[in-house]
């Protein structure tokens, strides 16, 4: 089942709204001249989805507290996130180019009292699904209606702390609580079935108490499809995202020296921007 | 002093609806009544301190008030990065309660004694800690709490200590002079303000010297008025601790002090504690303090000794 996600997951073509965010986050590695590309790359189609589709949020007030919480756990994936905030309103577009400068509220790991929008600083992997699963407990003492969504990487969840959080969770039955894995079969070093295999991954979240889903995560109609359902479920869910590192940049697709650039050179620049090129 | 500190957990719970009990895996009984009139808001987890300190993180962003407890050594170690970047870099209102700080679990083993607690937590930015010497103290620290904005650490010692602190007004962050500032003072913090004064008694009765006694139930922030002062005016300063001297409370008197103007620098600081090595021996409190000589007899000496 695994090989076939990964099949359509690397077939699913781009539409435009995919390349155009794509191209913000080319604004933040371009000004930043570094970032971890291929981890954002493999995010956009789910974070447009939720943020798109899903998200309660108020960009005018973004801790509203009717909001919906979304915590990027893999906070080295936020040129995605910075990406859509951008595109929604949290802040001008324009900063994506101070990225990772100086004086710049976009770091290369989103902190909460920087940049508008983000819920909890993250970067130290394993430490967002258990901050979520407490603000999902909170909300669900005091009765609110948000849900908390929790977006992990398949590497970060060698973090035990993730199997502690996920323990809780189902114990306490929050069904408020959504785990999405961008699931992209790369780690730092390598392939995550050789760093540390996860597999049989579905099997293993359901141990832990979830209602797992798989699905081709650059799939925007499919992955909207499963959102709709959540409400109906009435315990913790986890969705198993199938995704390509690098998504939408054929050279560099699932390709581990594309974790992380700490430069571009002109020809690399070139290459990217025609990449999203029609 | 541990079911003093929880009993007020539980006042200030019956009092403020965003207060909440978190522990992991404590021994039975614990908090009874607690769990059984307000169940919603004590929660009783696994042994996963480091899930459990990023929820309270969580919860505390939901604006409660989260009171974790488990044994110091697991409160302190095992989940160090959470407590450094869900609670202090995010500077929550989330409190830590360690049981057993300094020897007091002396025949469970190094994996048990909170020696370096005080050290690795007061190097965190945000973070407030309190280390008091007996029951009143502690309920009086507890009680004001809610008054912190950001995390803090409460080490609790081993319990049953005597009741020194009746008469005095207590504070977070504010020092309290058990005996009288003199020329040479002891400078303590959690149950060695105990040990303090019977040095100081000791010395008295021997040689009929005058010997003060401050005590800083605030680790973090110092008391600095109080610091200054003794700093300033006296001759001869020891300060004790159940905690490796290594960065710890009398390293950071010596910190405060090197950044004093050299000219209003009177006294000469020395620090005593434990060893910075871990326990081969088990035994009792009482008889690992003496084995590393944190007990009257030996302070009363060294006093003595820088005196003469």
């Amino acid at each position: 089942m695994s090989r076939d996600f990964y099949k359509q997951s690397k077939k699913t073509k781009l539409d435009n709204r995919s390349k155009y965010l794509r191209k913000l986050v080319l604004e933040c590695l371009f000004g930043g001249d570094r970032g971890h590309m291929g981890s954002a790359m493999s995010l956009i189609e789910i974070l447009r989805v939720l943020y798109d589709k899903v998200l309660k949020f108020d960009p005018q007030n973004p801790l509203n507290s009717k909001r919906d919480r979304l915590i990027l756990s893999k906070g080295h994936g936020c040129l995605a996130l910075y990406a859509i905030l951008s595109d929604k309103g949290f802040f001008k577009k324009k900063k994506l180019r101070t990225s990772s400068r100086f004086n710049s509220i976009l770091g290369g790991h989103p902190e909460f009292d920087k940049v508008p929008g983000v819920e909890a600083s993250t970067g130290a992997l394993g430490h967002g699904s258990p901050i979520g699963l407490g603000i999902a407990l909170g909300g669900k003492l005091e009765k609110k209606n948000f849900h908390t969504y929790v977006i992990v990487g398949d590497g970060e969840i060698n973090e035990g702390s993730f199997w502690e959080a996920s323990m809780i969770a189902s114990k306490h039955k929050l069904s408020n609580y959504h785990i999405i894995i961008d699931y992209n079969k790369i780690q730092s070093y390598g392939k995550t079935q050789e760093v540390l295999p996860l597999e049989p991954l579905q099997k293993k979240l359901e141990a832990f108490g979830y209602k797992v889903n798989q699905v081709n995560g650059h799939d925007v109609e499919k992955l909207a499809n499963y959102f709709k359902k959540l409400n109906k479920i009435k315990k913790p869910t986890a969705l198993i995202c199938h995704t390509i590192k690098g998504k939408g940049f054929a050279f560099a697709e699932q390709n581990p020296f594309w974790h992380h650039k700490n430069s571009f050179t002109t020809e690399e620049k070139i290459k990217l921007i025609e990449s999203l090129s029609n | 002093m541990r079911k003093t500190c929880l009993d007020t957990v539980y006042e200030l719970a019956k009092k403020n609806k965003k207060v909440l009990f978190i522990g992991s895996d404590l021994g039975p009984g614990v908090l009874d009544n607690f769990k059984k009139k307000i169940p919603d808001r004590f929660l009783m987890e696994g042994v996963a301190e480091q899930a459990i300190v990023g929820m309270a993180a969580g919860l505390a962003m939901q604006k409660f008030r989260p009171y974790v407890n488990t044994i110091a050594t697991f409160i302190t170690r095992r989940c160090f990065e959470q407590v450094v970047v869900d609670l202090c870099l995010h500077n929550l209102p989330v409190t830590l309660i360690g049981n057993g700080g300094g020897m007091v679990y002396a025949p469970l083993g190094p994996t048990h004694q909170a020696i370096e607690d005080i050290s690795i937590m007061r190097t965190l930015p945000n973070m407030t800690i309190i280390s008091p010497c007996d029951a009143n103290e502690m309920r009086k620290l507890v009680l004001q709490t809610p008054k912190i904005k950001g995390p803090i650490y409460i080490r609790i010692a081993r319990g049953g200590e005597k009741i020194i602190t009746k008469k005095y007004k207590i504070n977070i962050g504010k020092a309290i002079f058990l005996k009288k500032m003199t020329n040479y003072n002891f400078v303590t913090t959690g149950v060695t303000a105990q040990i303090a004064l019977n040095a100081a008694k000791k010395i008295k009765d021997k040689f009929n010297i005058d010997v003060g006694v401050i005590h800083f139930s605030t680790v973090k922030p110092l008391d600095e008025v109080v610091l200054k002062k003794l700093i300033s005016k006296s001759k001869k300063i020891i300060t004790i601790e159940e905690n490796i001297t290594d960065g710890g409370f009398g390293s950071s008197i010596l910190e405060f002090s090197s950044k004093l103007n050299s000219k209003i620098k009177k006294a000469d600081i020395k620090n005593f504690g434990l060893p910075s090595s871990f326990s081969k021996k088990y035994g009792t409190q009482d008889e690992l303090l003496k084995f590393y000589d944190l007990h009257d007899d030996f302070l009363c000496k060294k006093m003595y000794s820088l005196i003469k």
